[in-house]
């Protein structure tokens, strides 16, 4: 498939970029490393060969017993046709990421719907706040030690 | 009402009947609903009302109303969570006396398939308003909340405004016409899975 | 005494304009139970006039959390629940977390499941599209087509209640297979519908289309540029009409879409106009894949596996996507190798469709804005999940 041939060319260009040591076991993705983030990001879009000109979803995954959470970003090509899924490893008790809004527009948006999931912070975003639940909520509710009474668990 | 042909003078007939019967006749052949659809039954609820194969009209309840000033009866088709609470019972407190309330779907009776684990659901709309008649469905098919609202003008019809006012009837469920009882639904399910011609 | 009689004139001259006659800004709400808008969805809309200077969605109002629900159902059992997400068409939500795990499994599906499913995807198309056209009609203020699209819809729905056995949230297309096989009356109705349908387009452009006030009311309003829908995300017939050719029934093909000819509609500015016209030709496309197949539906099973088996996904990341009738929808999988899903996302349309409002309604007036959000097409349930 397209992308696997893909993850392989972008961890041999930007080998310096690439996170070799991840905790979590999970194997061929293309790992980034925190601290190289946003430089990636503007590189690999305005790329020659690989041209990612839309960021089609933003998410995360919560991983509690190795204290880390992975931030997800699935990118597409129009004109390539090609896509690759890329990981940030962000540390639990400090969930902070820098903010990708002047590169796609439509990261702040994404962007919020994670924060008001999972509580991960976005350096310079315009309008960090809640979308889906109300100002006051409190908690997190897709991290997995989120505990509710109003909940029916089965 | 009764026909008193004997009264009758010059083949002009006359009828008798006392101010409640009018007045509750007149009531349940004219409700009006107020558009209040949030998700996916609120389909089928335009279907019935507003679509060409099923005719809500011929029961009087065409006109739908936007404005809950305007409207009688709330048919609550859709899940209803924390958030559009408050709205939910805004829009009952600004309607007019007689109101009723009609809950369709299995989100407003119960809570539906997002009962367990969903942190925002409320379960059954019951829990904010007082709730009429339920049409049980994942959606109702139209034809059941035609059924649903027949069974609310009869719930009208045998209202007394009088006397006793604030009495409310116990809340009904339309899911069964007369004359058919659930130990009879029960069994034909038995044998029809026991048959394993579905699947 | 005498009496002064001033003239309207010198009144007027007398007053200060912007002091009394000007305008201010003020801040509205076009709240969550509307007449039009598609649902519960609210704006704030800061205004000055009737001229918009600023749009703010308010969403939250549907939150079922559907995904948290994901991580303690099986995915057997999350196919049920996505189909009422997307409710115009189930079929299609469906058929993205049946991909993606037969792709994660690696498991072969025949021609004749591929064929049928292709079939009811398209059905499910020409659903979704006839009922937008007739709520689009009633948005603009014209009733009449409100009733035609809903008929249209009716036939249908018939035509397949009798093979799937619901109405609207159909659970039908499942990791392995469809759930029930056609019944022998299918291929004779769907002829019928389709030159049922055919002369119904043109009398429907002659109607709408053709007619001044919808196209005053939709030409160059609402204008999306190609770079800035790229930039905003959106997928589907909304960014077709700004130029972008990205269909993923051609580019990334599913089903048996690579056996059947048919084009990808483009449009040129990206206006309200451009919208509504590409997805009167989708309609037409899809007749015309509905026709290439139903004649050859090879022979086999309807499914490849058995309904009571346990699915259970290799540890790692899994993901796919489907091109439904209003974009891209994708699922996204994490599996810890158990029976449940660790952590399942839905990428909605619908939610990164809504956010190029923000750019296109500044500038306009109310009466715009409600175009525009009935040629984005969307359902609130999937923008909220």
């Amino acid at each position: 498939m397209i992308i696997s041939i893909l993850k392989d060319a972008i961890a041999s260009k930007y080998e310096s970029f690439v996170m070799q040591d991840s905790k979590v076991s999970i194997d061929t993705n293309v790992i980034i490393k925190l601290s190289k983030f946003p430089e990636f990001m503007q590189l690999i879009r305005d790329d020659k060969d690989f041209k990612f000109d839309i960021l089609l979803d933003h998410t995360a995954v919560d991983y509690i017993d190795e204290n880390v959470f992975h931030l997800v970003y699935h990118l597409y090509s129009s004109s390539y046709n090609h896509q690759v899924i890329v990981l940030v490893e962000v540390p639990r008790d400090k969930p902070v990421v820098s903010t990708l809004c002047n590169i796609w527009r439509i990261a702040e948006w994404q962007e919020r719907e994670v924060f008001d999931l999972f509580g991960i912070l976005y350096n310079n975003h315009p309008d960090l706040r809640r979308i889906f639940l109300e100002d006051d909520w409190v908690g997190f509710p897709l991290r997995k030690n989120y505990k509710d009474n109003f909940m029916l668990e089965k | 009402m009764e026909n008193l042909n004997s009264l009758s003078t010059n083949n002009q007939a006359v009828i008798l009947t006392n101010l409640e019967k009018i007045l509750n006749w007149a009531r349940a052949n004219s409700l009006w609903p107020l558009t209040f659809g949030t998700s996916c039954c609120a389909i089928e609820m335009m279907m019935a009302t507003g679509s060409a194969h099923y005719d809500l009209s011929r029961f009087g309840a065409e006109v739908v109303r936007v404005s809950p000033r305007q409207a009688d009866v709330l048919i609550v088709a859709g899940t209803i969570v924390k958030r559009m609470a408050k709205p939910l019972k805004m829009l009952f407190n600004q309607m007019m006396d007689p109101k009723y309330v009609i809950a369709t779907g299995s989100c407003t009776i119960s809570g539906g398939p997002f009962i367990y684990n969903s942190y925002t659901t409320i379960r059954g709309v019951d829990k904010l308003i007082p709730v009429d008649v339920y049409v049980p469905g994942c959606p109702p098919r139209p034809e059941a909340l035609f059924w649903g609202i027949l069974v609310l003008q009869k719930m009208i019809l045998q209202n007394s405004l009088f006397k006793n006012k604030k009495k409310r009837y116990r809340p009904v469920l339309a899911a069964l016409p007369e004359g058919i009882c659930i130990e009879e639904i029960h069994s034909e399910m038995k044998n029809i899975l026991k048959s394993k011609k579905y699947l | 005494m005498t009496i002064h009689l001033k003239t309207l004139n010198e009144i007027l001259h007398n007053l200060d304009e912007k002091k009394h006659w000007g305008t201010k800004e003020y801040f509205i709400n076009m709240g969550p139970q509307h007449p039009s808008t598609h649902g519960v969805l609210r704006f704030v809309l800061k205004l000055e006039g009737e001229i918009i200077k600023e749009i703010i969605p308010i969403l939250g109002y549907i939150h079922r959390g559907i995904e948290k629900i994901g991580e303690s159902v099986s995915y057997r059992n999350f196919v049920h629940l996505t189909d009422r997400c997307d409710y115009f068409s189930s079929i299609i939500n469906n058929w993205a977390v049946s991909r993606t795990i037969e792709q994660a499994l690696n498991m072969e599906t025949n021609d004749r499941i591929e064929t049928i499913r292709t079939i009811f995807a398209e059905i499910q198309r020409i659903q979704s599209h006839t009922m937008w056209w007739g709520v689009f009609g009633m948005d603009l203020g014209a009733f009449t087509p409100f009733f035609y699209g809903f008929r249209d819809r009716e036939f249908l729905t018939s035509i397949v209640e009798e093979t799937c056995g619901s109405r609207l949230t159909m659970n039908y297309i499942q990791p392995g297979g469809v759930l029930y096989d056609i019944k022998s009356n299918f291929i004779k109705r769907i002829k019928q519908y389709i030159q049922y349908l055919r002369p119904r387009i043109e009398e429907y452009e002659k109607l709408i289309s053709d007619n001044v006030i919808v196209q005053k009311r939709t030409e160059n309003i609402g204008i999306l540029p190609s770079e800035k829908a790229l930039s905003f995300g959106s997928t589907g017939p909304v960014l077709r009409a700004s130029g972008i050719p990205l269909d993923l029934r051609k580019n990334d093909s599913y089903g048996v879409y690579d056996k059947v000819k048919f084009s990808v509609v483009i449009g040129t500015k990206g206006d309200s106009w451009d919208r509504y016209w590409i997805r009167i030709e989708e309609m037409r496309q899809s007749l015309n894949i509905i026709e290439q197949l139903v004649d050859n539906i090879p022979a086999g099973k309807h499914m490849v596996t058995k309904y009571t088996t346990k699915i259970k996904l290799p540890v790692g990341y899994h993901h796919s996507s489907i091109e439904t009738a209003r974009g891209i929808l994708g699922i996204f999988v994490a599996s810890d190798g158990m029976e449940n899903p660790y952590r399942i996302h839905m990428r909605s349309p619908n939610y990164n469709n809504l956010w190029s409002i923000t750019d296109m309604a500044v500038g306009l007036k109310i009466s715009d804005l409600v175009t525009i959000v009935s040629t984005l097409d969307l359902i609130i349930p999937d923008v909220d999940r």
